[in-house]
């Protein structure tokens, strides 16, 4: 049933499994993502999404199961950086941004150019990656933030340059680990119109603990437990299911 | 394309520390010959290879600064590049000695001589060329770095791992250069030099021209530094300094950004090397002392590592300090040293260059933020004056 989806799905995942020193981190999971899909994930923790995502991105290696990306690239066999020039950008569940430099140097270095050694070394701001820029910092509300250090920025700020590294970049695929963990409910709400903003164009995939975020995006959500999907639909429909209630509602 | 790579190099501190080496390179060799020795400012001749030798330690200390200062990678073994720079020099210099050997011999140099050996070993072919000693000064650690980088990097060994296979890459070198039958002279080395492109290696003119050469050296690898971390390039590398599954997850390659970064600062080592040993007049494996790259370490940590003028002042105040102290009180300049970096790590952890650049940025702050006060403070004063 699932191989008849693969050709046109943007991200396959059949039957993946991984295990770290016995512990099974991802028990044979299944799903797909279709391009231009908004899709939320939740499980309780050590139901293995950033282990998934970690699959996704190439930084670990499944035991067994298929990964594809857009019909019939096979991701297993990829490393991060060849993964990221694809087309699959990753937000951390920590904002991960160039601390040291500033803002506008975080977007240059994530722009979606050549990526080579001497590509970089001889590398010279044309004015189209000068209107790019512009046009990122707005997106994200940080054109007045531009020559200040990222690590000035606040704990919202800085999630919110993080996802503007991963515009930059012009992911077909963007996946999104707890874009907003520790903001206030204004940026929350904020962020839930940015993302949304954002998946007009390309998927994005958001795990996301915090149920009144997700149903303030109102799209399909997967609910992981225990390394496999545990029920999929719409967040009033899974947020009704049993075993989600069971399993991670409930505790 | 060279040009804004050159263009962007200079900001106003390359080039004052620029104009100031080269203006080095001219001046010390002129009071050393054309002024008479019992002038006021003459500088003797044993003090121009005295300061030659520090600006090469320069060289050797700006070297770890690309890597250390701006990747991450904390090198303790980036003397071994110097030393076999070095040697390819030794090399070059033991080939000019020619029949002024003790022995005699036409092609073969003394040490071999002295082990009976025959014929010259295949790896001497070719030294007796300046311009292939030359190329193989950096050559040599350049594909030493290449090739141990290649499969360290790539293996993603960081942090204290890689520190550790550095120190252990230096002392298998140490050992490996001690046995007489490497043929690079053993225990001993290679000494006794006579000229170095004709021209006497003792002479005083020859001593002048090596400083220059020194301060050149210098002048041009700063330049060449400071091109690569002002670049996108640099930036990339600062990134994988500070964020290195970000840089992976941005798509770069980690692996060949640190590797590049390596591979030139063990050439510039092997550089700084090559000018060494003909100023000091004697190349030996104690260079390849895991103690010699620890000092490097600490030279840049004084100097303020990732600042690149940092360690070039680093390195010659140290050196200086050790040149004094060891004369005056020579039991103790280990415990000095070591005193040093202590309280250098503990009071001054961006280095003397970086404790001023703060220090700087936070008056520019700081007046900003009173001009701003000043501005507001006249905003309110004006209504009050119009009642």
């Amino acid at each position: 049933m699932m191989n008849e989806k693969k050709p046109t799905s943007l991200l396959y995942l059949d039957g993946v499994s991984v295990s770290f020193d016995g512990f099974k981190a991802l028990n044979s999971l299944s799903f797909v993502i279709e391009p231009g899909e908004l899709r939320a994930i939740i499980g309780p923790n050590g139901a293995g999404k950033t282990t998934m995502m970690d699959i996704i991105t190439g930084k670990t290696r499944p035991d067994s199961g298929e990964v594809f990306f857009k019909g019939d690239i096979d991701l297993t066999r990829r490393d991060e950086a060849e993964i990221a020039q694809l087309g699959i950008g990753r937000k951390f569940q920590k904002p991960t941004v160039f601390e040291s430099h500033t803002v506008w140097d975080n977007l240059e270095l994530a722009l979606n150019r050549k990526r080579g050694v001497f590509a970089t070394l001889f590398y010279r701001m044309t004015l189209e990656d000068n209107a790019r820029i512009e046009e990122i910092l707005s997106t994200v509300r940080l054109s007045n933030r531009r020559n200040d250090f990222a690590a000035s920025l606040s704990h919202g700020q800085k999630q919110w340059l993080e996802i503007g590294m991963l515009l930059a970049q012009e992911p077909e695929l963007l996946l999104v680990d707890e874009p907003v963990a520790g903001m206030t409910d204004a940026e929350t709400a904020e962020t839930a119109i940015l993302l949304k903003e954002i998946a007009k164009t390309r998927s994005v995939v958001v795990v996301e603990h915090d149920m009144g975020f997700i149903r303030d995006l109102g799209v399909k959500v997967t609910c992981l437990a225990e390394g496999s999907v545990l029920a999929e639909g719409s967040i009033d429909f899974v947020s009704a299911d049993q075993k989600v209630i069971e399993n991670y509602l409930g505790r | 394309m060279i040009t804004s790579f050159l263009l962007k190099s200079f900001d106003r501190t390359i080039v004052i520390a620029v104009a100031i080496i080269l203006g080095l390179a001219l001046i010390v060799p002129a009071l050393n010959l054309l002024t008479a020795p019992d002038h006021p400012l003459h500088v003797p001749t044993y003090l121009v290879s005295l300061f030659g030798k520090y600006l090469t330690y320069a060289l050797l200390a700006l070297a770890l600064d690309l890597v250390w200062g701006f990747c991450g990678i904390l090198s303790l073994g980036h003397a071994a590049f110097f030393a076999l720079g070095g040697y390819a020099m030794g090399m070059y210099l033991m080939r000019q000695i020619g029949a002024r050997g003790s022995y005699g011999n036409p092609l073969l140099p003394d040490f071999m001589v002295f082990l009976n050996w025959k014929e010259l070993p295949w790896f001497w072919y070719g030294f007796d060329m300046f311009w292939f000693a030359a190329l193989m000064v950096v050559l040599v650690p350049g594909l030493l770095a290449f090739v141990f980088g290649w499969f360290a990097f790539r293996s993603r060994v960081n942090g204290v791992y890689l520190s550790i296979i550095t120190q252990a890459m230096t002392f298998a070198l140490l050992l490996a250069f001690f046995r007489n039958d490497m043929g690079f002279g053993g225990n001993n080395g290679l000494t006794d030099f006579k000229d170095i492109l004709g021209f006497n290696i003792q002479a005083q003119g020859t001593r002048a021209a090596l400083f220059a050469a020194s301060a050149v050296a210098l002048a041009l690898s700063l330049i060449l530094t400071s091109g690569m971390v002002r670049s996108k390039y640099g930036k990339i590398l600062v990134g994988v300094r500070d964020a290195e599954s970000r840089t992976r997850f941005l798509g770069y390659r980690v692996e060949h950004f640190k590797l590049f970064a390596f591979t030139v600062s063990a050439m510039m080592a092997g550089v700084a090397g090559a000018l060494y040993v003909p100023q000091v007049g004697i190349i030996n494996p104690g260079e390849f002392e895991p103690g010699n790259s620890i000092e490097v370490v600490i030279w840049t940590a004084v100097g303020g590592r990732g600042t690149l003028i940092g360690p070039i002042i680093g390195a010659i105040l140290v050196n200086g300090g050790k040149s004094i102290f060891t004369a005056a009180f020579p039991e103790f300049w280990l415990f000095a040293l070591g005193g040093l970096f202590v309280l250098v790590t503990l009071f001054l952890p961006k280095g003397i260059v970086g404790t001023v650049q703060a220090w700087r940025a936070k008056r520019k702050e700081y007046r900003k933020a009173a001009e701003d006060e000043a501005a507001r403070g006249q905003a309110v004063a004006e209504p009050v004056a119009a009642e």
